[in-house]
């Protein structure tokens, strides 16, 4: 019975951190119909930036987190403004081309100037360890990414729904022509969602250096992950790809466990039995758009 | 296009063969010219995940050529590195231009086995020695009778920490090793000789190699309740394997770890954090290790580079002084077949201790250290506790 819920709760942490590295690409891919698949180089860049902070210049953990959540925003506004808009109306074959071009330039950047070996993120004492409640082991640091990852998603939730950038937002996904129509600044409101999307997945790379690992190949080995999530999910709401997260998180962490010779593969029959259930994916709009 | 492509790709792939033997052809017949320098083409993952090894190889080959000069038997002795990402078609192609272009004399390195192995049959045909400097599985010296080794097997290493484990009060194992050739080879290894002891593995789980996250397998680690966790990952993991065992309490919960070197590499070691204390392993190097050779190296090393040498350091270090004092032997001489005849049965006082190539095998005969973890001077080390001498490779075809 422990057993169960030590591997329900490291799943549901697994798949929080899922949720906050892949929303950006659900808000990208989903609602701007963007393809960018170097959505993980903005993850690494985070990383690296709390990495530095921490562990070179002595900054606490929590101080660095904001500045990986800003930095990469930052970056991700720069390249947005410069790059990316340029893009948003070629086919997505050129998409890919281009953001996949970018996923190995800042491999080859991350790798020139940090080195190819993994890096750590000095913690401080108070996240290590685990403790018992009722004889189910609680890791510190697991709990305070499900803290963290769960305010963060009622926050977007409420973002979303309830105020007038996010009325703005939805609008302008749903109909842009008409949206401009209506006086809206189209362009500003991608942009800023863009950018907050990579300043997500900074954090979520700040804070997946001690689980997922962190170097300069991230972008490249966890693409996959954020792709199934946002493939699995859905991408008209960011319900789907939380719930999607959850069962793929919860999905992994069981399957290891209980059948670890096939531990790999849970995710990917996963995916696979959703998609052929669901084709649109767990929460996807049905009409085309 | 494409076609087109393709075509001219075979040519191209057909003449370099028909260059390699020619090349092959002429050395057997014609004795070796005197030449001024000998060639010797490093193939080494500069970049990509394993170019921690690459550098460190690197590193130890300049730092030997300062300290003994660039010239041996009369010749200038020239370094040509090829950097392959640890792909073995990269290998493959580096090492035909190495031999066919550059008319290298030896072609060293090779990071990972399958790379190793990519470039066994151009050293077969090209009759030139392959210096195997770090790649660990035991067929490799199979391949070709050019092959030597300065490295390790993995044999080795798990052979010894196996028999340690049963004699050191240590029943039921659970092992965690990562699914790919050399991961399987500790495990058979450490299986064999462990369970002839007595022991009992009571958990097997093999990771995937691109393995994101350890929590689960560790969980089930936890739930089996062993004495000890037989672990082999790639050096690189063994930072995030040991933090998150940490994490999970296996610590305190009297579980050890145990396994061959690769866990507690020095290159990394002192980064994991206090968890790793206590771990024991087995070995060919420790940066720890107490000779007044090994003193001298790690302080040099240390002075050049900035950091610590691990093993695969070392290997590079012996791989070129195996390959100068063949050329000494020979007197200068390049021929393929009169290097590898004087590169067998070498004996030398290396930093990791006394070793030698086996002059059957071509393999590497070397001391296996059973080392424990432990702070000196408010760094992490592999402390040596116990020593078990000239240990072959046990790995080879049973004869």
């Amino acid at each position: 019975m422990t057993a169960i819920l030590t591997n329900l709760f490291d799943g549901v942490a697994y798949g929080m951190l899922l949720f906050v590295l892949a929303c950006g690409l659900a808000v990208t891919l989903g609602l701007m119909n963007f393809v960018n698949l170097a959505h993980g180089a903005f993850a690494m860049a985070g990383g690296y930036v709390c990495m530095v902070l921490v562990n070179r210049m002595g900054w606490p953990f929590f101080a660095a987190l904001p500045l990986a959540f800003v930095s990469a925003a930052a970056i991700g506004i720069a390249l947005e403004r410069t790059l990316y808009r340029h893009l948003y109306t070629r086919s997505h074959l050129d998409q890919v081309l281009f953001t996949i071009g970018l996923t190995f330039m800042s491999v080859a950047a991350v790798d020139y100037i940090q080195g190819s070996s993994r890096v750590f993120i000095n913690l401080p004492a108070a996240l290590q360890g685990q403790f018992d409640v009722f004889g189910v082991g609680i890791g510190r640091y697991r709990l305070m990414i499900i803290v963290i990852c769960g305010l963060l998603t009622i926050g977007l939730q409420m973002v979303l729904a309830k105020t007038r950038f996010g009325s703005r937002l939805r609008a302008a996904v749903d109909d842009p022509r008409a949206a401009s129509g209506l006086g809206i600044n189209v362009p500003q409101v991608f942009a800023f969602t863009f950018a907050f999307g990579c300043g997500l997945a900074g954090l979520g790379g700040a804070l997946s250096a001690e689980i997922l690992g962190l170097d300069p190949y991230f972008p490249l080995k966890f693409m996959i992950y954020f792709l199934i999530v946002v493939t699995v999910g859905g991408s008209s709401s960011i319900t789907g790809p939380f719930l999607a997260s959850l069962l793929l998180g919860i999905g992994d962490v069981a399957g290891k466990y209980y059948v670890p010779k096939m531990g790999p593969f849970v995710i990917y029959t996963m995916m696979i039995v959703i998609l052929i259930w669901r084709p649109n994916g767990l929460f996807g709009r049905t009409a085309a758009r | 296009m494409f076609e087109r492509r393709t075509f001219s790709y075979k040519v191209s792939c057909k003449v370099s063969w028909i260059a390699v033997a020619a090349v092959a052809g002429l050395a057997a017949v014609v004795p070796a010219k005197a030449e001024d320098s000998v060639k010797v083409g490093l193939i080494l993952p500069m970049t990509g995940g394993q170019a921690s090894t690459g550098k460190q190889i690197e590193n130890a080959i300049k730092l030997y050529m300062q300290q003994k000069g660039d010239t041996v038997a009369g010749k200038k002795v020239e370094i040509i590195l090829k950097d392959d990402g640890a792909v073995p078609d990269k290998t493959k192609t580096a090492a035909q231009e190495l031999i066919v272009n550059d008319k290298v004399n030896f072609i060293a390195g090779f990071g990972v086995t399958p790379a190793a192995l990519a470039a066994a049959p151009l050293a077969t045909q090209a009759k030139i020695p392959e210096v195997v400097m770090a790649a660990g599985t035991s067929i490799i010296t199979e391949r070709s009778p050019y092959i030597v080794r300065t490295s390790f097997t993995l044999a080795q290493s798990s052979t010894i920490i196996g028999d340690w484990a049963v004699k050191n009060g240590i029943k039921k194992v659970a092992t965690l090793t990562s699914d790919y050739a050399p991961g399987n080879d500790a495990l058979n290894f450490f299986k064999q000789n462990f369970t002839a002891g007595g022991g009992e593995v009571v958990e097997e789980v093999k990771t995937p190699l691109a393995n994101p996250d350890f929590a689960p397998f560790l969980q089930r680690m936890k739930d089996a309740k062993p004495d000890a966790i037989f672990v082999f990952v790639p050096a690189g993991q063994g930072g995030n394997f040991m933090k998150q065992y940490a994490e999970r309490g296996l610590d305190k919960a009297g579980i050890k770890v145990i396994g061959p070197g690769d866990v507690t590499d020095d290159d990394l070691l002192n980064n994991m954090g206090d968890a790793v204390l206590g771990t024991v392993t087995a070995h060919l190097y420790s940066a720890a290790h107490p000779s007044q050779m090994n003193k001298d190296f790690v302080a040099a090393y240390k002075k050049a580079f900035g950091n610590r040498p691990g093993f695969m350091a070392v290997s590079g270090y012996d791989g070129i002084h195996l390959i100068y004092e063949a050329l000494k032997k020979t007197g200068g001489d390049t021929n393929g077949d009169k290097l590898i005849e004087a590169m067998k049965g070498q004996k030398w006082e290396s930093p990791r201790g006394p070793i030698s190539i086996d002059p059957e095998t071509r393999d590497i005969v070397q001391n296996i250290y059973i080392r424990k973890v432990e702070k000196v001077d408010g760094e992490l080390y592999n402390v040596e506790f116990a020593t078990f001498e000239a240990v072959k490779d046990l790995g080879k075809t049973k004869k």
